[in-house]
């Protein structure tokens, strides 16, 4: 079979993606270990004292937010996306292609759109406020926008086509077999869904979570737009380094420990599944 | 089917209210476009002022207009170097196959930011001005990831038997390329360079970092608006958006399956 006659149409690509993707990460990184004058420009010394100002207590406690927030947004769109993405799985041919028409749709509108919608909803003259009001429950506007609350619901709102897309697709491709034989054996729907149907979806549980979690740690819009000046997260920090501050090795030590902080969460939870998946195994 | 499981009364509930949860939030924005008022609190009449005040906006005419020159380069650039390396990667050793088509997944995989600010220091250690120039750059690192899955797919799906028929009957390595692998291909080109288009058209994160003020985007000045507050012009050029956007995947997802015997496959990069 010969269907081109080298790799060397590889090379362009290799040559782009090495020089707009690698060497800029690669610079980042090596700008974190230096220090900066007066005027805020990068200055070629070596040194760790962006990486030391990191364990101040504020940036620290500002990545513990972000890390929960960020694990309460995944946990949210499991629990809603996993129901969702079974019933469309499970639905009819037709009632299938319009669930999975449904759910695409949101994953290619601009989550700013859909960010700035919830102000629309949220704010003192919003919708939710004008019916409570009409409904006679409250008398006076409440204060929904710029708090915690605001915030967890536009990053699960986001998120949600991001964990329902992946674990769709696990449900399709599963071993459907599996399940006749269960049934064979008389194991009851709700057994035959956690001995079978659960463990055989891991990788597009795994594949949502590690979207929705990254997606959402380094989202600083939603914070930005919903958020008050007390729920910023390390992204907003990121952000203002590089684009208000003027901190660029700061912004790139804080760089380095998300992208290297997130990489070990997902390992360790890829572990931690891989290893029920194992027992889950063993035990049938 | 009798392997699908029947779906519980609940599931159905449960599924619809996430459905409205999803869609209501939108309709809103939608509805209010449409919303004579201009403080949008409550609907008083229907109007489409807002949609010719849009037009009439010298600074939202010129984001559209640096919003489609980007896109248009980005998809060109992309789709081009993309669809080369979906049809080089068959032809390396395994190694450099896993190596590569690391490279090629880790644009999807980076978050946006990371990707936004290492290009912003690239460009600025490197004294490139912010402007159109850097924007299509970083379109096109992403991009490329994109065309790259989709045509990469396209082509495992098609199998070898045609390019060995053809070889077979003595066509040469370019008589096959031209006559029998692009044909089947095209769909899956077509369809990247509208996905790449509509990641362009609706990037933020990325342009955020690496615009200049003379090089606003369409999403830069959506974000620059939404900061002060809302307005209902902004409802209705995130309507047109929103229409544009979903038109585009549609027609991605319709070209990709129009043909009879392809395998199914998504626009999805998962």
């Amino acid at each position: 079979m010969r269907r081109w006659r080298s790799g060397l149409g590889l090379l362009p690509v290799l040559f782009w993606l090495s020089l707009f993707l690698v060497v800029p990460m690669l610079i980042v990184v090596v700008i974190s270990f230096m220090g900066r004058d007066e005027l805020g420009n990068v200055v070629f010394t070596f040194q760790a004292s962006s990486y030391a100002t990191f364990f101040d207590s504020l940036y620290l406690g500002i990545y513990w937010d972000t890390i929960v927030l960020s694990v309460v947004t995944t946990v949210l769109c499991l629990l809603f996306s996993y129901p969702l993405a079974y019933y469309i799985a499970n639905a009819g041919p037709r009632m299938q292609t319009w669930g999975l028409a449904l759910i695409t749709i949101p994953f290619w509108i601009n989550f700013l759109i859909r960010t700035y919608a919830w102000v629309l909803l949220l704010r003192t003259q919003g919708v939710v406020n004008n019916l409570l009001i009409q409904f006679g429950w409250i008398h006076e506007p409440l204060q929904l926008l710029y708090t915690k609350g605001a915030v967890l619901l536009g990053m699960v709102y986001t998120f949600i086509p991001f964990m329902v897309l992946p674990i769709y697709v696990a449900l399709e491709q599963m071993d459907k077999r599996l399940l006749e034989a269960a049934d064979d054996l008389g194991a009851t729907r709700w057994k035959s869904f956690w001995h079978i149907t659960l463990p055989q979806t891991k990788s597009g549980i795994m594949t949502g979570s590690v979207l929705v979690y990254v997606s959402t740690s380094g989202m600083f819009v939603v914070t930005d737009i919903l958020g008050g000046a007390k729920s910023a997260m390390i992204s907003n920090i990121i952000q203002s380094q590089f684009l208000g501050a003027r901190n660029w090795p700061f912004g790139a030590a804080l760089s380095v420990i998300f992208v290297i902080t997130s990489l070990v969460l997902i390992a360790l939870f890829n572990r931690a599944m891989t290893s029920r998946h194992l027992a889950a195994k063993e035990g049938r | 089917m009798h392997t699908k499981r029947k779906n519980h009364p609940l599931l159905g509930i449960h599924s619809l209210l996430v459905m409205i949860f999803i869609y209501v939030p939108i309709g809103f924005i939608i509805a209010y476009s449409f919303n004579s008022s201009r403080l949008a609190a409550d609907w008083s009449g229907f109007t489409l002022d807002w949609y010719v005040s849009l037009f009439h906006n010298r600074r939202v005419m010129e984001a559209l207009g640096n919003t489609l020159t980007v896109a248009i380069a980005a998809t060109v650039v992309s789709t081009l170097l993309g669809t080369l390396a979906a049809l080089s990667i068959g032809k390396v050793g395994r190694k450099t196959k896993a190596g590569m088509g690391g490279l090629l997944y880790l644009p999807i995989i980076i978050p946006d930011i990371i990707m936004g600010l290492s290009l912003l220091v690239l460009f600025t250690q490197f004294h490139i001005p912010l402007g159109k120039l850097t924007i299509i750059i970083a379109h096109i690192t992403f991009c490329i990831s994109y065309v790259y899955v989709i045509v990469s797919t396209r082509l495992a799906g098609m199998g070898g038997q045609l390019e060995e028929a053809a070889q077979d009957l003595g066509a040469n390595a370019w008589q096959t390329f031209r006559h029998v692998t692009l044909p089947q291909i095209t769909p899956g080109i077509i369809s990247g360079a509208l996905i790449a288009f509509t990641m362009s058209l609706d990037d933020f994160m990325v342009s955020f970092f690496v615009s200049g003020p003379s090089s606003t985007t369409l999403p830069i000045y959506i974000y620059g608006q939404v900061k002060r507050g809302i307005s209902p012009e902004i409802n209705a050029l995130c309507t047109l958006l929103i229409l544009v956007s979903v038109t585009l995947i549609f027609l991605a997802q319709f070209v990709l399956n129009r043909g009879k015997g392809q395998k199914k496959q998504s626009v999805l990069p998962f």
